[in-house]
C-alpha cells in the first residue's frame, strides 16, 4: 500500500512538466560542476609537484559535485515537498485517501517515500556520472559510495521536514518558503556557533553530519542523526493529520 | 435475510461547546437506500465524515457489517465508498490514471483493476472520458468521475454527499438510476436538499435537523404523511358548512378563499363520490375535487419546525 501511494505521488510529479524541469535542471548543475572538476583537475594537478598535494580524481571531481549537492538541493527539495500534502488539502482531496482502507502511516511513509524515489533519481544519475570516470581511472568507490549515501540521507532529511512542513498548511508557497528557512537554518547554525564547535546546538546541524560521510567517514552517530531526524518529522506529519481526524 | 451494514449509535461531534451532531442512532440494512435530508449546516455532512472515519466523533460508534470503525478502521474503510461533498479529484490525472489509482488504492487486485476501472466508467457514463484529464472536465463529469471512484471496489456501503449537484437534468435522471441500482446490492447513504430526489430514490428517509435526528422512517411513512386525509373541493355556489358535514365520510370543513374548501375525512374512507354527487343534485357548482398533497416541503418544515418548538 505505502508503494501504491509512492506510485501515485510519482505520478503526480511527472504529470506535471515541474518534476522534469526540476530534474533537468538538477542534472545540468550537476554536470556542469562535475566538468569543471574534470577541467580542473588535470590545471591543479599538474601544477602540483609534491605528493601529499596531489589528492585523487574521486576526490578532487567528487568533492565539486558533492561539495555543491546540498546547497542545490536546498532550493530543489521545498520546491517538491511544498505540495506533497499541502495540495490535497487545498484540492480537498484528503478525503479520498482517509476513506480509502490505508493507516496515516501508510499515507505519510508513502508520500515520503515518492518524493524519495524521485530525489533518488537525481542522486542515481550522480551516482553514474561520478562511476563514469572509472572509464579512464581507478576511482575510489568507497569514497563515493559514502559520498552517495550520505547525500541520500541528507535528501531524505530534507524531504522529512518539508512533508511535515506542507501538512501544517493549506498554501504550498508558504510550505516552500517555511521548509527553505528551516533547512537554510539547519545549515546556518554551524556557521553562526564557528567559535564554539563543542556548543550542543551545533550537534544539530545537518552538515556537520553531513561532512564526515563527505569525507568518505561512515560514523554510526551520523547514520543515527539522519535517520531520527527522519523518524522526528514523519511522526509529527502523522500526528498532524491525526489532529485533523480528531479535531476537524 | 436482512443483514445490517451500517450500525451508527449515539453519534455526537462537537465543535469547541457546539453540538455539529447530537446523539445520532441508526441502522442500515443491506439493500437500502437512506435518504439523508437536512437544512444547510444541519450536520449531515459531519455525520457523513464520522461514518466513513474522516473525523472521529466525540462520542458513540459506527460499524460497518459489523467492523467497528475506531477499531479496525483500516477493514471497516475497505467496506466503503465515499464521495464527499466536494469530489475529491487529482486534476492532473486522467479519469484513467485516477480511476486506476482509486482502485489500487481500495485494495482492488491487479488482474481485475483494468475490469474495475471499466465498469466503474460504464456505470458512470463515463466510457468516452477515459483519456481526457480531470481539469478539462465539465462539473457534472467530474461528479461522475467522484462517484465512479466511490463504487470501484463494488463496496458494500456507499455514502454519497450531495452527488447531484451541479449536474443537468438528464445527468440527474442517469444518477439517480445509478443510485437505485447500487441500492439493489448495496447499501447506499446518500445527502441531500433536493426532497423529490428523496422520494424518487430512498426506501427510507432520515431527516436530521441542527445535529438530532427528527424523523426516521420508510418513504412510506413520510409519503402518508404527505398525502393526509384531506380533499381541496372547489365550489361556484358553496353551501352552508353543515351541509357538507352531514356527508359520510366528512370530518371537518375549511373555507381557503377563492371558493376552495379543505375538506378533512376519516381515513380510508375518501367521500369524493359522495360530495361529487351531491354537488351536482344540490347545483354547488363543482369547478375543482383533488386530494390535497401537503408537499414534501411543507412536511420538512413541519418536521424541522416542530424541533425548533420544542426546543
Amino acid at each position: 500500500m505505502i508503494v501504491n501511494i509512492a506510485r501515485k505521488e510519482l505520478k503526480g510529479l511527472f504529470s506535471s512538466p515541474m518534476g522534469w524541469v526540476i530534474l533537468a535542471l538538477l542534472q545540468f548543475v550537476f554536470a556542469t560542476f562535475f566538468l569543471m572538476g574534470v577541467d580542473q583537475y588535470f590545471l591543479t594537478m599538474s601544477g602540483s609537484i609534491r605528493p601529499d598535494q596531489r589528492i585523487g580524481v574521486t576526490e578532487f571531481v567528487g568533492g565539486s559535485v558533492f561539495g555543491i549537492a546540498p546547497f542545490i538541493m536546498l532550493f530543489a527539495v521545498p520546491l517538491l515537498s511544498m505540495r506533497l500534502i499541502s495540495e490535497e488539502r487545498r484540492q480537498q482531496t484528503l478525503p479520498f485517501l482517509f476513506s480509502a482502507p490505508l493507516s496515516l502511516t501508510e499515507i505519510v511513509l508513502g508520500k515520503f517515500l515518492g518524493l524519495l524515489v524521485f530525489l533518488g533519481v537525481s542522486v542515481l544519475l550522480i551516482g553514474v556520472m561520478v562511476f563514469s570516470l572509472n572509464l579512464w581511472a581507478d576511482i575510489d568507490f568507497g569514497y563515493a559510495l559514502s559520498n552517495l549515501l550520505g547525500l541520500f540521507l541528507l535528501l531524505a532529511s530534507y524531504c522529512a521536514l518539508g512533508t511535515y512542513v506542507s501538512s501544517t498548511t493549506q498554501q504550498p508557497v508558504v510550505a516552500a518558503i517555511i521548509t527553505f528557512v528551516a533547512l537554510l537554518a539547519l545549515q546556518l547554525i554551524e556557521y553562526f556557533l564557528a567559535g564554539d564547535p563543542s556548543n550542543t546546538v551545533a550537534t544539530l546541524s545537518l552538515m556537520r553530519h553531513f561532512e564526515p560521510l563527505s569525507r568518505g567517514l561512515l560514523d554510526t552517530r551520523d547514520i543515527a542523526y539522519f535517520l531520527l531526524f527522519i523518524i522526528t518529522f514523519l511522526t509529527l506529519t502523522i500526528r498532524r493529520l491525526d489532529a485533523d481526524r480528531l479535531r476537524g | 435475510m436482512t443483514t445490517i451494514t451500517v450500525e451508527a449509535s449515539e453519534l455526537t461531534r462537537k465543535y469547541g461547546g457546539r453540538a455539529a451532531v447530537n446523539d445520532v442512532s441508526f441502522t442500515l440494512n443491506k439493500g437500502e437506500v437512506l435518504g439523508f435530508l437536512g437544512p444547510n449546516g444541519a450536520g449531515k455532512s459531519t455525520t457523513m465524515k464520522m461514518l466513513t472515519g474522516n473525523l472521529a466523533p466525540s462520542n458513540g460508534s459506527v460499524k460497518i457489517c459489523g467492523i467497528d470503525m475506531m477499531e479496525r478502521p483500516k477493514d471497516a474503510k475497505a467496506l466503503i465508498g465515499y464521495l464527499p461533498e466536494q469530489p475529491p479529484l487529482y486534476r492532473e490525472l486522467t479519469v484513467d490514471e485516477f480511476l486506476t489509482i482509486a482502485a489500487r488504492l481500495h485494495r482492488v487486485s491487479r488482474q481485475h483493476i483494468k475490469k474495475a476501472v471499466d465498469v466503474a466508467k460504464q456505470r458512470c457514463g463515463l466510457t468516452e472520458m477515459g483519456k481526457r484529464l480531470i481539469e478539462n472536465l465539465s462539473k457534472g463529469y467530474q461528479q461522475r468521475v467522484g462517484i465512479a471512484q466511490a463504487i470501484i471496489h463494488n463496496p458494500m456501503v456507499v455514502i454519497l454527499d450531495e452527488p447531484t449537484v451541479g449536474l443537468d437534468p438528464i445527468q440527474i435522471r442517469d444518477i439517480r438510476a445509478l443510485i437505485k441500482e447500487l441500492g439493489g446490492e448495496h447499501s447506499v447513504i446518500l445527502s441531500t436538499h433536493i426532497l423529490p430526489e428523496v422520494e424518487m430514490v430512498c426506501d427510507r428517509v432520515q431527516i436530521i435537523h441542527k445535529g438530532s435526528l427528527v424523523f426516521n422512517g420508510g418513504i412510506d411513512v413520510l409519503k402518508q404523511q404527505r398525502h393526509g386525509n384531506r380533499l381541496l373541493l372547489g365550489l361556484r355556489q358553496p353551501p352552508a358548512h353543515d351541509a357538507l358535514l352531514s356527508i359520510p365520510g366528512v370530518e371537518s370543513v375549511e373555507a381557503l378563499g377563492d371558493n376552495l374548501l379543505r375538506i378533512h375525512h376519516t381515513p380510508g374512507a375518501t367521500p369524493s363520490e359522495a360530495l361529487v354527487q351531491a354537488a351536482v343534485s344540490q347545483n354547488w357548482g363543482l369547478f375543482q375535487i383533488n386530494p390535497d398533497q401537503t408537499s414534501l416541503e411543507e412536511v420538512f418544515v413541519q418536521l424541522t419546525f416542530q424541533e425548533a418548538v420544542a426546543a
